[in-house]
């Protein structure tokens, strides 16, 4: 079964874009959050959300299955579709 | 003002300094037009990649050029954007790693 995707993004961020046109060539379903659009208790909540995934809350962070990826990196996306 | 502009008037000052801009053009263009949605956005040009808070002060460290970007291109030839970078990184003489995020995490409200 394909491993659920998510991805924490900020809508200005060219990695992040990267990111997710990658996985859309890859035909990956996923979910996205572009945290810089978000406002009070939601931004609040999707910020603890992406801290335990990534301490340093920094984008993209993506979610896949259990592996989480910090940054735009083909390989490990890759390695983490396989799983 | 659009991206070619900022990026002509932003050249003249920082190449002097030792920061050149990405010689990837379609990565520098979007990363400068989306300088530009912050400035709109927030009136301030908050780095692209990163969490702004949305009040200047609290952002201070995160407007490009930010505060890390000296450090950044110092150890890894390039800022956590990748928007400015090192002579070497753009010549190809340094390997392209991924630059951590500096900013500390307490810093994002």
């Amino acid at each position: 079964m394909a491993p659920e995707v998510k991805v924490f993004a900020l809508s200005t961020c060219v990695h992040c874009k990267n990111a997710k046109e990658y996985l859309d060539q890859c035909g990956v379903k996923y979910d996205c959050v572009h945290v810089d659009q978000l406002t009070g208790q939601e931004r609040k909540d999707t910020i603890e959300e992406v801290r335990k995934h990534n301490p340093s809350v920094s984008f993209p962070t993506l979610v896949i299955g259990d592996t989480v990826i910090i940054g735009y990196n083909k390989d490990k996306i890759d390695e983490a579709l396989k799983k | 003002m659009n991206a070619s502009e900022l990026y002509d008037n932003l050249k003249k000052i920082q190449e002097p300094k030792g920061f050149y801009f990405n010689d990837d053009m379609s990565m520098t263009m979007q990363l400068l037009d989306s300088l530009l949605v912050n400035k709109s956005r927030l009136g301030y040009m908050a780095c692209p990649c990163r969490l702004a808070n949305g009040e200047f002060e609290l952002d201070r460290d995160i407007v490009c050029p930010c505060t890390y970007r000296e450090d950044d291109v110092k150890e890894y030839g390039a800022c956590f954007c990748g928007l400015y970078v090192s002579k070497e990184w753009n010549e190809g003489t340094i390997e392209k790693q991924y630059v951590p995020e500096r900013r500390p995490v307490e810093n994002i409200l």
